[in-house]
């Protein structure tokens, strides 16, 4: 019987172990400023921020409701940990006990994670008793959770309720037949489900509990396992689809295969990715959406800053020695949290200073880029406000290095009216397609799947990601992105093709 | 009439919470089915529930000490291409 590998929890390791850090500062930057601002002081999340915030798990979720071919379950979840980890199994009082002293104990204690040992929503009680009692205790934490998605659509509204911001779906897969070859079996309504049934309830559950999340403004990350030969292509479909959904990152973790693991995989010589193939995986999904490269797959009881672990200073057996005054603890993170982050508000504000300038110094000596016509849909023409669906009209703008006018406005042809228009929407799509067919980009609220996929097929590339925001200085960002990725040297992509 | 919990559980708790007579007990070196508690699900599910969702082939065994997970039972279809 092998044993785990349960690392050394005393050896110090360094906060942040740099060689790891694939991923750019900018990240953060990139993202929308309402998301950026409520994952900047989450370690997991945001590049900057691991080296100021500390995190913890709890492994108040031992069981599972599925089962992963690069899993061996006598280990903790591999989809949230390294495989052959260990942790020790905790009832929901100890969770919050050991909560309260180690954010008595690290002030910069920002984020408590549920992530196993086993599958977060299998085990609903004491998930979901650890998140009452410490919302509670201690409000300034912030919560999240990480599944496989079996149960996410029936327990979307109890994660609300608990104000959980941040939810992490594995998602492997949108592909039956590829599941099939990723997950033998599921528990579903008291049995369990074998073969491509079992892929197509999980993959359903995991699409539904996705756009749940999003609607209710819960951020969702998506993690994925690389198998070579098995999802590798089809990943970059998957990063496609949950951005299109609304997902505000995806993590690419390698597949760790090791016979001496037991797990399936291990035992048929499935490999994992070099990190060649790691990387350019990594880099293909980007192009679509903000990518996490300094995930590091901790333990469902790790405790501290990214890529530590101080769970040996905090045994149950230590806890119950401490003398918590949980009330000034609490004032103690407030108060550093607000240092910390003033300090990176002036940090980012210097990068963007330098990267006016840069702009500046280019705008001068070199053409700054040619104009790009935008379609915007909008109510009032002043906010990015209405959904793709419902827009009865898209206001076209010209962007260019130092204005941005507006051309005029375009009737859209509504897809979207409602159950009756259904057999017509592909008609009424196409319509609108044709009509904003000279535009590069086309902002909006929200969009579907199935037009995002038009529209992009068209030449025209959607963006929601500036919801709500103001239509002239959205279009400005949106060309200045453009501009900083090379995409202005070129003649716009319909013209190109014709 | 019980099941039992033999050697080859991992001690994973799947079946733990699923029990609807509470009847699976946490211990060492593996857990157990308390066999007074444990009526083979026959009055709550159509199936025992910690045999459906148990992960390890063999286990989970009834009186006559069948396994209700036998060999080859939740192992994946042989290798895909
Ligand atoms: S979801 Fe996690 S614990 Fe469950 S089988 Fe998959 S890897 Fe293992
Ligand atoms: S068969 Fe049913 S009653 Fe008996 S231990 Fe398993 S789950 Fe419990
Ligand atoms: S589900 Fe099976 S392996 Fe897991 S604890 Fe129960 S009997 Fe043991």
């Amino acid at each position: 019987m092998p044993t785990p590998s349960t690392s050394n929890p005393t050896a110090p390791i360094s906060g942040c172990a740099s060689g790891r850090c694939g991923s750019s500062t900018q990240q953060i930057d990139e993202l929308d400023a309402s998301t950026a601002q409520r994952v900047q002081d989450h370690p997991c999340y945001s590049e900057e921020a691991h080296k100021y915030f500390a995190r913890m798990h709890v492994a108040v979720a031992p069981a599972c409701n599925i089962q992963c071919n690069y899993c061996n379950r006598k280990y903790d979840c591999s989809n949230e940990s390294r495989p052959g980890v260990v942790s020790e199994v905790l009832t929901a009082a100890q969770a919050v006990k050991k909560t309260l002293a180690v954010a008595a104990a690290i002030p910069q204690m920002s984020v408590l994670g549920i992530a196993g040992p086993g599958d977060a929503l299998a085990n609903p009680e004491r998930t979901f008793a650890t998140f009452a009692e410490l919302s509670e205790r201690a409000p300034d934490l912030k919560l999240c959770l990480s599944t496989n998605g079996l149960m996410l659509p029936r327990y979307v509204d109890q994660i609300a309720a608990y104000h959980v911001d941040h939810v992490t779906i594995t998602i492997n897969c949108i592909d039956p037949e590829i599941g099939a070859q990723i997950y033998p079996w599921i528990f579903w309504n008291h049995r369990r489900v074998t073969g491509r049934e079992a892929s197509e309830i999980l993959i359903s559950q995991q699409q539904k509990g996705l756009e749940m999340l999003v609607e209710r403004g819960i951020l969702v990350k998506v993690n994925s396992v690389m198998i070579p030969g098995i999802n590798d292509q089809h990943l970059k479909e998957v990063s496609r689809v949950v951005r299109a959904k609304g997902a505000f990152l995806h993590n690419v973790m390698p597949l760790i295969s090791d016979p001496a693991h037991g797990t399936h995989f291990g035992l048929t010589g499935q490999r994992g990715p070099t990190p060649q193939e790691l990387k350019a995986l990594q880099d293909d999904c980007a192009g679509d959406m903000n990518m996490m490269r300094h995930c590091q797959q901790c333990r469902a009881d790790a405790v501290g800053m990214l890529g530590e672990d101080r769970g040996a200073e905090f045994t149950l057996e230590k806890i119950e020695a401490m003398q918590i005054d949980e009330h000034a603890a609490m004032g103690r993170r407030i108060a550093l949290r607000a240092a910390i982050n003033a300090e990176l508000a002036e940090k980012r504000a210097a990068r963007h200073a330098a990267s006016a300038q840069v702009i500046a110094l280019h705008r001068a000596t070199v053409s700054p880029g040619r104009p790009v016509r935008m379609a915007v849909a909008s109510s009032t023409g002043a906010i990015i406000d209405t959904h793709f669906g419902h827009a009865k009209s898209f206001r076209i703008l010209e962007v260019t290095a130092d204005s941005v006018h507006t051309l005029g406005t375009r009737a859209a042809a509504q897809y979207c009216g409602g159950e009756a228009d259904c057999g017509e929407a592909d008609n009424t799509l196409a319509r609108t397609l044709a009509s904003l067919a000279d535009c590069e980009v086309m902002l909006c609220s929200r969009i579907g799947i199935e037009p995002w996929g038009k529209l992009e097929a068209a030449g025209i590339r959607p963006d929601g990601s500036h919801a709500m925001e103001d239509v002239a200085s959205a279009a400005r960002a949106v060309w200045q992105a453009m501009l900083e990725s090379g995409q202005l040297a070129n003649a716009p992509a319909h013209q190109r093709r014709a | 009439m019980a099941l039992e919990i033999i050697a080859g559980c991992v001690n994973c708790w799947a079946c733990v919470t699923l029990c609807p007579h509470q009847a699976i007990i946490e211990a060492q070196p593996h857990f157990l089915i308390d066999p007074l508690r444990c009526t083979e699900c026959v009055d709550a599910h159509a199936t025992p529930q910690c045999a459906a969702i148990c992960p390890v082939e063999g286990v989970i065994v009834n009186e006559l000490g069948d396994p209700l997970n036998p060999p080859g039972s939740l192992s994946p279809p042989a290798r895909f291409g």
